[in-house]
């Protein structure tokens, strides 16, 4: 393999490992401020209860996210060297104020939102939680400007080969980051419901009866339920941003070769570059052009339409887009179907928790990382969907990469992906036995030992 | 843009100026993070909760300041991000592996089941040791010019060591502020070990740069400059010394100054920085690429400087704000 796609992988595989975090502390964190402002308005100890188990699955997700995040960071200029030579002038800025208003503002106040709460007063401590929260949200504000604008550049020229800003307000509000930005925020959203629902039904399937655990099942899986409909909406006005900015991706995602009308859905199929049709296809007649044009005759655009002349591809690999795709709406309608019954079971007779059938509570506890495989499905989507570019008709990732030797990317990267794979079972190894430990009624706040000892005094030479 | 006259003159110096002072906060601030991390091997398991307890609240947000280097780098100078980055390559990739193991096992020795605490302890360690090292790898080479000769390597790998046992020397000096008991008199006893590493790492990086860069050399041993810097090497001397007496009679009765090794550490820290930073301007790259080709377009790095003036205050204030509520000894570490 080539440094090319040994970097495309590296860096392919820290992003993917880092989002994973990030994705549970954005929502996380508004989910602890609404918790700890349950507590203040009502007094009730369970929703502290809920508060101390989450924030330290918080604590421990924010820290995966730091680490991981830093490695980004300083891959920019060993892996990718081009592209902030290239599009430096508008990346750095964003990249900057990211840094500027929300990491420090998470990093700083994260210590007395963990350590604080007996330390400073009560309104100082939900202050923090809000900041932290707040500031986790800026972050993916930021990122999200800057991953939209590489989709949808707007805003700046390009002067011997380098792009100069001439309009930072297009730049950051640029065609597709509102779409992104909503997108995202609703995933995290999603995935911290289906977290907090699926541990705590592993918690009530050992037998935890706990008022905080009945809250958290509950916060959990109404969330849900109210975020997957909106997501499913706000995925569809994605799309149809994405088919007027970037048709060829969504040609890929639909898994369609030929521009024209009457295009159907394809439900499955395998798409075979070679012969450039799909075999063992399974679709629905005019479905494509019905979801995206609204009408049965629409126009949808086919992959064709990207090969030029001399035969070079300009569309991004079509099978990685097209499953991708698939199992982000697959694993989307899944969440629909579970969290929509739930609410459904929770709500006749009042019977609450109790009323959640067993095969439901088994079905959801895997379901706890369903945020993580959607959320992963749906960026390769986009992200390989942007191929050969880098920044959409500006930059190739091609052009982008660092010299460096293929064997050295090599070596690297399996020391990363080494890392990664046991930080991740150790991850959610610990979550799990932080369930098994409250569940048990264990105490949940991790106490170090009181220093018994008096101070020593040293008489004075 | 023209407010101190010509942008393409001041604007790099101004973010110069920024990276110089996110670095050396960086390397305070964490440096005692990691030379806690460092030290672990020689604490017992309870002196252990009690030294993750000291920087348990502050070492998320000192990290930070690295990332706030880097994405000054970066930004402002993004060609030299490039050049600097791909030589160093190796030690970057070993440094962020060490950052992430230090990181993680912060909350997995406390939250995964009691057998498999020492394993994290291991890791915190490890994850120290190597981005410690990698640090001192990275300072020798970027003295040495990025080149990779028998003799620059030798350098580094005497640089990592330097570092490393600096590190572990404002550490320990971290731990007499904030630790009592019999804790507290062995980070004395650790400080008295480290202050070696300290003195032997300022002096090799004061003799080398000068020896290997004619440049520097005449930047220091010229007349009058050799007079106006004198009181650089001088005040440091002195440090060393108060520190070296201040050693041998901590701890303290009534814990008076307990604050002093560590305040101490931090001046020598910061003139060692000055003499280096005086060193290398107006070179961003070492004797290739000065701050003034490498930087950003000044529309960028304006709008970016427009940001910093609000914001940087406010983040010294809350980090102010941070020190202060977990002031005094560390003694526990609890969510409550």
């Amino acid at each position: 393999m080539d440094t090319l796609i040994l970097s495309r992988i590296q860096f392919g595989a820290n992003i993917s490992f880092h989002i994973l975090f990030p994705t549970i502390t954005i929502a996380l964190g508004w989910v602890l401020l609404f918790f700890k402002l349950r507590f203040s308005r009502t007094g009730d100890q369970k929703w502290i209860e809920a508060y101390r188990f989450w924030v330290k699955v918080f604590a421990l997700s924010f820290a995966m996210g730091v680490v991981s995040g830093i490695t980004m960071s300083f891959q920019f200029g060993t892996n990718w060297p081009g592209f902030m030579e290239s599009v430096g002038n508008i990346a750095g800025p964003l990249l900057a104020y990211e840094v500027m208003t929300a990491f420090f503002l998470e990093a700083v106040f994260l210590g007395i939102m963990l350590f604080g709460m007996s330390k400073v007063p009560s309104w100082l401590h939900t202050l923090s939680t809000f900041l932290v929260a707040f500031g986790t949200t800026m972050s993916a504000f930021w990122i999200l400007v800057l991953n939209s604008w590489m989709h949808t550049p707007a805003g700046f020229e390009m002067r011997d080969g380098v792009a100069y800003a001439t309009d930072w307000f297009a730049i950051i509000f640029n065609p597709s980051m509102p779409y992104r930005l909503v997108h995202m925020l609703l995933a995290s959203g999603l995935t911290v419901a289906f977290l907090l629902a699926g541990l705590s039904a592993f918690r009530w399937l050992i037998g935890d009866r706990s008022n905080g655990m009945r809250a958290t099942i509950k916060t959990g899986l109404t969330l849900g339920a109210v975020l997957i409909p909106l997501q499913i909406l706000a995925g569809d006005f994605h799309g149809l941003n994405t088919l007027e900015h970037q048709p060829q991706k969504v040609a890929a995602m639909e898994g369609n070769w030929e521009t024209g009308p009457n295009v159907p859905l394809v439900l499955f199929g395998i798409p075979n570059e070679e012969t450039r049709s799909t075999d063992y296809e399974i679709s629905i007649p005019n479905g494509a052009s019905l979801i995206l044009t609204h009408k049965a005759d629409g126009i949808v655009p086919g992959l064709n339409d990207f090969v030029l002349e001399d035969g070079t591809v300009k569309h991004p690999p079509v099978a990685p887009v097209f499953y991708s795709f698939r199992i982000m709406v697959g694993v989307g309608m899944t969440m629909l179907l579970l969290s929509w019954s739930a609410v459904f079971f929770m709500a006749r007779k009042r019977r609450g928790v109790e009323g959640l059938p067993k095969p439901l509570l088994y079905a959801l506890v895997p379901m706890a990382f369903s945020g993580w495989v959607a959320t992963l499905a749906g960026w390769y989507t986009t992200e390989i969907g942007r191929q050969p570019w880098l920044v959409q008709g500006v930059l190739t990732t091609e052009a982008a990469v660092a010299d460096v030797p293929a064997p050295l990317v090599a070596s690297t990267l399996i020391a990363y992906l080494t890392i990664y794979a046991a930080l991740l079972f150790a991850y959610i190894g610990v979550l799990f036995y932080l369930a098994r430990k409250a569940a048990k009624g264990e105490p949940i706040k991790p106490r170090l030992p009181v220093s018994k000892e008096a101070p020593v005094t040293v008489a004075a030479e | 843009m023209y407010l101190f006259g010509d942008p393409e003159t001041w604007l790099p110096l101004a973010f110069a100026g920024l990276l110089g002072a996110s670095i050396l906060i960086y390397v305070v601030l964490d440096g005692f993070d990691l030379g806690v991390g460092v030290l672990f091997p020689f604490a017992e398991p309870e002196e252990k909760d009690r030294m993750v307890a000291s920087i348990g609240p502050f070492w998320d947000a000192n990290e930070t300041w690295l990332v706030l280097a880097i994405g000054i780098l970066l930004v402002a100078f993004p060609t030299a991000h490039g050049t600097i980055l791909t030589a160093l390559y190796l030690p970057v990739a070993i440094m962020l592996i060490g950052l992430i193991l230090r990181g993680v096992s912060f909350e997995f020795r406390v939250k995964a089941p009691a057998q498999y605490k020492k394993s994290w302890d291991n890791a915190f360690y490890i994850g120290s040791m190597m981005t410690s090292l990698s640090q001192g790898y990275m300072l020798g080479m970027y003295i040495m010019g990025l080149q990779v000769t028998a003799f620059t390597l030798a350098f580094s790998a005497i640089t990592a060591v330097f570092l490393t046992v600096a590190y572990s020397f404002i550490g320990a000096t971290w731990l007499i502020l904030k630790t009592d008991g019999a804790l507290q008199q062995k980070a004395v006893e650790w400080s008295k070990g480290g202050i070696w590493g300290l003195v032997l790492g300022l002096g090799a990086v004061s003799l080398a740069s000068p020896w290997v860069s004619p440049r520097i050399f005449d930047k220091w041993f010229s007349i009058p400059e050799f007079f106006l810097l004198l009181p650089l090497p001088l005040m440091s001397g002195a440090l060393i010394v108060l520190l070296w007496i201040a050693l041998r009679r901590l701890p303290t009765s009534d814990d008076s100054f307990a604050w002093f090794p560590f305040a101490a550490t931090i001046v020598l820290f910061i003139l060692g920085f000055f003499g280096m930073a005086y060193s290398f301007y107006p070179f961003i790259v070492p004797e290739q690429l000065t701050i003034y080709e490498a930087a950003s377009a000044p529309e960028s790095l304006f709008i970016i400087l427009i940001g910093t003036v609000f914001v940087l205050p406010m983040i010294l204030g809350y980090t102010a704000l941070a020190y202060t509520v977990f002031r005094g000894k560390a003694t526990t570490l609890s969510y409550d």
